[in-house]
């Protein structure tokens, strides 16, 4: 490449206060040069194994073998069609999603609501909330995994006082899903709340002062001018907790310490799946084959959820 | 125009330069810093040792007299309580190379995994003398970890002879005999155990179960075969094979008169089961001895009382201590290795952990052994008998998953009431995603 010759002669021509081309040129690479270092991880970790991933996905590989790789083309993924543990798995990560996400993000809705009231220690209350969010999640399941033990567990304890006889929260299907949510929704209830707090702060005064002025109670306040007023963070929020419940891991692989999700795959969702074909039965292909639909999925349901939004502001646009 | 080109391309060059600049330093810092992390201060040794379970090798001092008598080496031991999440985890840092221990625990159940798939990821441990060790160990124990052109890929620790582990002080409140000799004619095949059982159910103590979990019950049982998921040619039998079919029928019949307590092996609740008292029997191998001493802690000690195991001897376990390749001590690591499976070093581990030696040597020195935390039982005597008839068993490279399939097929049925048949199918269906 003749890159530097050419570019000679424009600097002889340069009148002497202007800096050398080695600094100009410096001056710009230098942002590059400080953004590199995301980009060289992104790289190594990031768009490396994602591509590493699709090429083992068209391959048998195994863990203990990892030499040899047989083709399967797209062998991997007609196999998925086949498998009831995949649509087990797609369907427990269905319904644990929803079992984790509506009561998520409705009660931080309501606790917005509530913090966003003038009250003595707000501060301490707003950081509050967002504690549980801080505690990790193997801390957090560990301790609920205790808390819903069958025959120790305090949970069930205090059912037992109450007269309802012991719940089996590992092995019953619907009380394992809820007990797999549970931990979810404390984990992450605070932390919408506290999005939620702010996209409400957002909202103008004169609104409230207005409504107000009509007679508007709090709670039709709520519905006619917080709720439309909230309904772009309302979208964030559902877009970032439907892609978190798509990969939900950890609390499930926590509750029981069990890669199949219970005995009969009773929560196993698509992530622990995932995980149990790679690093249980270290089938790395068909692992592989599993991310790649997942990352599909979490595309197709992100996009729906885009053009839903869309439509609706539109409709509310012409309106 | 043309300038303006060359100008432009040139700052692109300059944008690639310092990308692939940045890059190569990065790269430069991370090699150099993982060199120089290497070794401790002043020529000491430390020696990582990774194991699962409970071998009790820290339990029963031999790592603080080694450290002695070797001044200069240190040992740091890790362990991880399921055998499954270990086997999970190192598999993981054997394909990737990197993170493993200069000396990992093996289980009986994968070593034909190591010897099969695996033995270019273990030092052949002949190169260090091994060769001269055979004698010293009982023959099947030695053969098990030998690969295709003879390398000797790990040492042989414990064996797991089988035995029943009792609850004394449950089965006088429910009023059964508890001299270990009348239950051992009382349950001298499998069925005279469940009925015992049935009988210890109707006047047991509150909260209280006969057996611990239906897994275990299968897991014993499937011990004293020697042919299980696989013939001696390496074909997969387990679905026909009918001496499967008895350990399962037998365990889903304990399952349907309710004679379990319904715990996962391993898991927390069953570990809170044994200080609770919430089983009077357990099957267990030589090594669970230490097991239940950890979990049950003193106050069971003196309750416990073991007794021979009805139907006949099995063999439940054991395992290996190999060195993998990516170690970084080999030569340290095989001299330890060498001196926790002497013959001296086993019979002490089975004195004070319950280990069982597959040393012949001493097997003979722990033969008058008793334990005084289970009742003064002969243990040397119950489980050296156990380890002479136990049948060398045909080990295969999916043992363990397959267990564990069929493991959990038996739990729907003692948890959830799955009809057997249905859990039966399941356990078909789970093998075959497993095989893959």
């Amino acid at each position: 490449m003749t890159l530097t010759a050419p570019a000679k002669p424009p600097k002889a021509f340069s009148s002497p206060r202007r800096e050398s081309s080695a600094r100009r040129a410096w001056r710009k690479a230098s942002p590059y040069a400080y953004i590199a270092p995301f980009f060289t991880l992104f790289a190594a970790f990031g768009v490396f194994p994602l591509i590493y991933t699709a090429y083992v996905s068209l391959y048998r590989v195994e863990l203990q073998t990892p030499g040899d790789m047989e083709w399967r083309g797209l062998g991997n993924y007609t196999a998925l069609l086949g498998d009831e543990f995949f649509w087990n798995s797609l369907r427990n990560t269905f319904t644990i999603g929803v079992l984790s996400t509506v009561p998520q993000l409705v009660m931080a809705l309501g606790l917005a609501h509530l913090l966003n009231y003038r009250m003595r220690g707000r501060t301490f209350l707003r950081t509050a909330v967002l504690l549980p969010y801080a505690t990790s999640v193997a801390a957090a399941t560990l301790v609920f995994a205790q808390l819903f033990g069958r025959d120790f567990g305090l949970i069930n304890y205090a059912l037992g006082v109450v007269g309802i006889g012991p719940v089996d929260w590992q092995n019953d299907t619907v009380a394992s899903q809820i007990a797999v949510s549970t931990v979810v929704v404390w984990r992450w209830t605070g932390y919408n709340a506290l999005i939620y707090l702010a996209g409400m702060q957002s909202i103008p005064d004169e609104l409230y002062e207005a409504a107000a002025m009509d007679g508007a109670s709090r709670w039709r306040q709520f519905f006619h001018v917080t709720l439309p007023g909230l309904r772009p963070t309302i979208v964030f929020t559902v877009i970032v907790s439907t892609i978190g419940a798509t990969q939900l891991f950890g609390e499930p692989l926590l509750l029981e310490g069990s890669i199949s999700g219970g005995i009969s795959h009773q929560y196993q969702t698509l992530g622990l799946y995932l995980y149990e074909q790679g690093w249980g039965f270290f089938h790395l292909g068909r692992a592989a084959a599993i991310a790649w639909v997942m990352f599909l999925l979490i595309v197709v349901v992100v996009g729906v959820n885009a053009l839903i939004v869309r439509r609706r502001s539109r409709k509310e646009a012409g309106r | 125009m043309p300038i303006d080109r060359a100008v432009r391309s040139t700052t692109l060059a300059v944008r690639l330069g310092a990308v692939v600049l940045t890059g190569a330093l990065l790269a430069a810092c991370g090699s150099s810093s993982d060199g120089a992390s290497a070794d401790g201060a002043g020529g000491a040794v430390t020696i990582t040792v990774d194991l699962f379970g409970s071998f009790g090798y820290k339990e029963a001092g031999l790592y603080a007299e080694y450290e002695k008598a070797h001044p200069g080496v240190k040992i740091k031991q890790t362990d991880t309580e399921d055998e499954a999440d270990y086997w999970k985890s190192l598999q993981t840092r054997l394909a990737g190379g990197g993170g493993l221990a200069d000396v990992q625990g093996i289980e009986v159940g994968r070593i034909a995994s190591v010897t099969q798939q695996q033995a270019d990821k273990f030092e052949d441990l002949k190169k260090y003398g091994a060769d001269g060790l055979k004698a010293q160990f009982a023959e099947a124990k030695w053969a098990a970890a030998t690969g295709k052109y003879g390398e000797v890929l790990g040492l042989g620790t414990d064996v797991g002879p089988e035995a029943m582990c009792y609850r004394k002080d449950l089965f006088a409140k429910a009023g059964l005999p508890t001299d270990r000799e009348a239950l051992a004619k009382e349950w001298a095949d499998w069925d005279g155990y469940l009925s015992l059982g049935k009988r210890y159910k109707a006047k047991a103590p509150a909260k209280s179960a006969w057996l611990d979990s239906v897994g275990s019950l299968y897991s014993i049982m499937i011990g004293q075969q020697k042919e299980r998921y696989y013939d001696a040619s390496g074909k997969l039998i387990w679905e026909e094979n009918p001496a499967l079919r008895a350990a399962w029928d037998h365990s889903v019949k304990a399952a349907a008169d309710g004679l379990s307590a319904k715990l996962d092996q391993w898991s927390p609740q069953w570990n809170q089961a044994f200080a609770a008292g919430s089983f009077a029997t357990m099957p267990c191998p030589a090594w669970m001895l230490g097991y239940i001493k950890g979990q049950a802690g003193e106050t069971g000690k003196g309750k416990w009382d073991v007794a021979a195991l009805p139907g006949g001897a099995g063999n439940w376990g054991g395992s290996y201590l190999a060195v993998p390749k990516a170690a970084q001590h080999k030569k340290e690591a095989y001299e330890l290795i060498k001196w926790l499976t002497a013959p001296e070093q086993q019979a002490r581990l089975f004195e004070k952990q319950g280990n069982f030696p597959s040393s012949t040597g001493a097997i003979e020195q722990v033969a008058a052994a008793t334990d005084p935390y289970f009742s003064n039982a002969p243990i040397g005597r119950i489980f050296g008998d156990a380890a002479k008839a136990a049948p060398v068993q045909v080990l295969g490279v999916h043992d363990q998953n397959i267990a564990q399939q069929i493991t959990n097929a038996l739990s729907e049925v003692e948890r959830k009431g799955t009809a057997p048949e249905k859990a039966w199918e399941n356990a078909r269906k789970g093998v075959a995603n497993t095989l893959g």
